[in-house]
């Protein structure tokens, strides 16, 4: 069983990661789409509006991707965890059920008109069907997000004779605590990757000396959205959510700041290497009091280490979380920086001569998909070793007649596909941006 | 309130057979029929605005059945572990072939997804038939040997194959699954074919209707040998329909619908001929729910009981609420669906435009 459980840990964990890739910039290029449209349509400008028919070529592309690897994610629920199923179902199943049935259809049906309507529709019409794709990916996100906030805050249910959840308040689950910090810090940040890859993008161009005028606007708009979500991403929504850790699940807030003993006045851990056997870090940069602070407003506030918890209860891979939540806020500390001076930059119009910072945007790109796949792994190797937190272990959860080897031979499956995937992917987004943005309305035969 | 779930599940799933299953059809008719670009670009178009909806037709059963009976769920989808994840991985390569083939102007890029599209089709297709075949025979539930079950009463693993005879314990594939397997990948040509001709306006539509019309009359002879065929593998198949014999209507206007759609098709009545193949996978459907009813997966062997909907279902309050948001959400659904048909009605002509405007 032992070895059953790590395979389909591995490949749920391969999956959702390769998957996550694409929704975010879904997500995020959706507002950043309906953004250009809506200033296309109120300013009567026509390089914004081609600017967005850029934008859907790629959203097309990456949404298809999110489709595909999003269906097995669902499968996997019953394929892999046919235990969590049959004892969550009642609450899980209805809030992925309600993904499917309000956002999935709705985004189908508009996104043919989004893609392909542009000329046959009138241009608000055409707004609109962006819109409302836009919608229906936000409010896939936040069924997702409701599933997920119950599984680290379980609410609204009671426990069954046979161990299995019972919904007993379905207005809890959406007023669960742990939800709305979640789910804003993580639409935020689905708006910071798209808006850092809308301004790497304008930088390539700049840098390559084509697409002089899309270059500057892509800039303009991924410089301005970038700093203002890289801020919220950081404040209030991500302290937020760390101070629910702190107060939900202090076991995984102590692990992932690596902190070994409880302490008064505890301090912050900036850089170091957890040392497990000895139950230290090793080399940190360290600044003192602040974790008492950010954590509880008082400099001498009492913060528990991982010591007051035993072994069964804490964490199981600590060294990983504590470098995976380590990691997301030193990037997002750096998006903050780099999209602030960026943005100082064009203000002072001197943004686009400057090609340092123009290389440093470019060379960005990939940081924010790192920064939430981080951000992802903090949240679920932080409620380790639970499915359902403190009431459904993570080794319970599997199914019990999926032996390891016809996981690991799935997981090869996916691994060689999803490679297959993601070079497509590459190479056909690779080309719409070589080939660029159409230059003026091309008129209609 | 199970009853009330197991009619909206039916429905559910039947609205996926008939969506999705003329875009398989269409795949599968592109596989044998189109010979040149303008065939296969008059197929393609016919279902380019609609398959992706019909695929969540698909997620939102499968979010359904996991909510409205997690017990099912979890068995169903770990017991059928393998062909389950072949089906994601068919579903995942139809998708990107569909929409990655006019991405590139060029024969052999456009010729590799082409093939992709109609073999993945087809497969899926025979596996979804293979996957009802194996709910109609029952499956070895508790994975019990010498009388002893290897897991909780419900859960069961099967094999791909054993001996693919009638065995002690046959595997997803054996004669029997092969058989409906083949029945519903001939359903699906007929009425992905009846979709082609109706949503087309082209001399192609001619060597369809001769292909559906030999078809037709391939799976009636394979329908008729089905009725002596299920009582062997599932002696008491017919019980619910001899305790109500006002049910054998069912089937019996299931099989008229097939012959109505052949003959609809002759005398050129495009529209009666796919509604009346979406009737007839609809009345096969559900029969074998009936047949089968209470149960939802039988079992094969003593030890362990039926998994019908009454031992798999989710609490009486989740069903209320669940039903609340359903009836809501169908609604938006049937006006979505209402809207796409709308604006893509009409037919696609057999001229220039088809290269343009799409993709």
């Amino acid at each position: 069983m032992e070895d059953a459980i790590f395979y389909d840990r591995l490949q749920f964990a391969f999956t959702i990661t390769f998957h996550y890739l694409f929704p975010q910039l879904t997500m995020g290029l959706s507002f950043l789409i309906v953004l250009l449209k809506s200033i296309a349509i109120v300013k009567k400008s026509e390089i914004h509006n081609l600017a967005a028919r850029f934008w859907i070529k790629i959203f097309a592309i990456n949404f298809v991707m999110g489709i595909v690897t999003g269906i097995p994610m669902e499968f996997q629920f019953g394929t892999n965890w046919a235990k969590f199923s049959e004892l969550t179902g009642s609450i899980v199943g209805q809030t992925l059920a309600m993904e499917g049935i309000f956002s999935f259809f709705l985004e189908s049906a508009f996104i043919g008109i989004m893609l392909f309507g542009e000329k046959k529709m009138r241009p608000k019409i055409h707004l609109l069907s962006c819109f409302l794709v836009f919608v229906g990916s936000w409010l896939s996100g936040f069924f997702i997000l409701v599933t997920h906030a119950w599984m680290q805050h379980p609410v609204g249910h009671e426990v069954g004779e046979n161990g299995e959840f019972i919904l007993t308040s379905f207005s809890a689950l959406f007023a669960n605590p742990w939800l709305f910090w979640e789910y804003l810090h993580t639409m935020i940040a689905a708006v910071v990757t798209a808006s850092f890859v809308v301004a790497g993008i304008g930088a390539f161009y700049l840098l390559s000396g084509v697409k002089h005028e899309f270059g500057k606007l892509f800039l303009k708009v991924g410089v301005i959205a970038g700093f203002i979500s890289s801020f919220l991403v950081a404040f209030p929504t991500g302290d937020q959510q760390a101070k629910n850790v702190a107060e939900m699940q202090p076991a995984t807030l102590a692990a992932m700041e690596g902190l070994f003993e409880t302490q008064e006045g505890a301090g912050i851990v900036l850089i170091g290497q957890p040392n497990m056997e000895q139950k230290r870090i090793d080399n940190p940069i360290h600044v003192p009091y602040i974790l008492s602070l950010i954590t509880y407003k008082r400099f001498d506030a009492e913060v528990k280490g991982m010591n007051e918890y035993p072994e069964s209860e804490l964490p199981t891979n600590i060294p990983l979380l504590y470098y995976s939540f380590h990691i997301m806020v030193g990037l997002g500390t750096l998006f903050i920086a780099l999209m602030l001076l960026a943005l100082v930059q064009l203000y002072r119009k001197k943004l686009f001569d400057q090609k340092w910072l123009l290389w440093a945007l470019m060379a960005a790109i990939p940081f924010p998909y790192i920064a939430t796949t981080a951000g992802w792994m903090t949240a679920e190797l932080g409620r380790q070793p639970w499915l359902v937190y403190k009431l459904l272990r993570t080794v319970d959860g599997a199914s019990p007649s999926v032996s390891a080897g016809n996981t690991l031979f799935t997981l090869m499956g996916f691994v060689g596909l999803y490679f297959l995937l993601g070079t497509l992917f590459l190479f056909l987004v690779g080309r719409i941006i070589k080939e660029g943005p159409e230059e003026k309305m091309v008129a209609e035969s | 309130m199970e009853v009330t779930w197991l009619c909206i599940m039916a429905f559910m799933f039947i609205m996926y057979a008939i969506l999705d299953g003329f875009d398989f059809g269409a795949g599968m008719i592109h596989l044998f029929l189109a010979k040149n670009e303008k065939e296969s670009m008059l197929i393609k178009r016919s279902i380019g605005p609609f398959w992706d909806g019909n695929e969540v037709w698909l997620v939102a059963s499968g979010g359904l059945l996991f909510m409205a009976f997690p017990k099912l769920y979890a068995s169903f989808f770990s017991g059928f572990y393998l062909p389950l994840i072949f089906v994601l991985w068919l579903i995942m390569g139809r998708g990107i072939s569909l929409e990655l083939r006019n991405q590139l102007d060029n024969k052999v890029w456009k010729a590799l997804w082409d093939k992709m599209f109609g073999i993945s089709s087809l497969l899926l297709a025979l596996i979804f038939g293979i996957a009802f075949g194996n709910i109609l025979r029952g499956v070895n539930l508790g994975g019990v040997e010498n009388g002893i079950s290897a897991y909780e009463s419900h859960f069961f693993f099967s094999p791909l194959w054993t001996d693919l005879a009638h065995s002690e314990n046959p595997g997803v594939i054996d004669w029997f699954s092969l058989f409906i397997g083949i029945v519903a990948v001939l359903a699906l040509i007929i009425h992905g074919g009846n979709w082609v001709i109706l949503k087309i306006e082209s001399p192609f539509k001619k060597n369809v209707s001769r292909f559906i019309f030999k078809i037709t009359i391939a799976i009636f002879l394979l329908l008729i040998a089905s009725f002596f065929i299920l009582p062997m593998v599932r002696p008491a198949i017919y019980g619910n329909f001899f305790d109500n014999k006002a049910l054998l209507l069912i089937p019996f206007l299931s099989v008229s619908a097939l012959l109505l759609s052949a003959i609809f098709q002759k005398i050129g009545k495009e529209l009666a001929a796919f509604i009346s193949s979406s009737l007839f996978i609809a009345g096969m459907f559900v029969s074998a729910v009936i047949s089968i009813y209470p149960a939802v997966l039988p079992s094969t062997n003593d030890v362990n009981p039926d998994l019908t909907i009454f031992n798999t279902s989710a609490s009486n309050y989740g069903l209320n609420i669940g039903l609340t948001w359903w009836i809501a959400g169908i609604l938006l659904i049937s006006g979505y669906t209402f809207m796409v048909h709308w604006m893509y009605r009409g037919k696609i002509a057999d001229d220039v435009n088809i290269y343009k405007q799409y993709h």
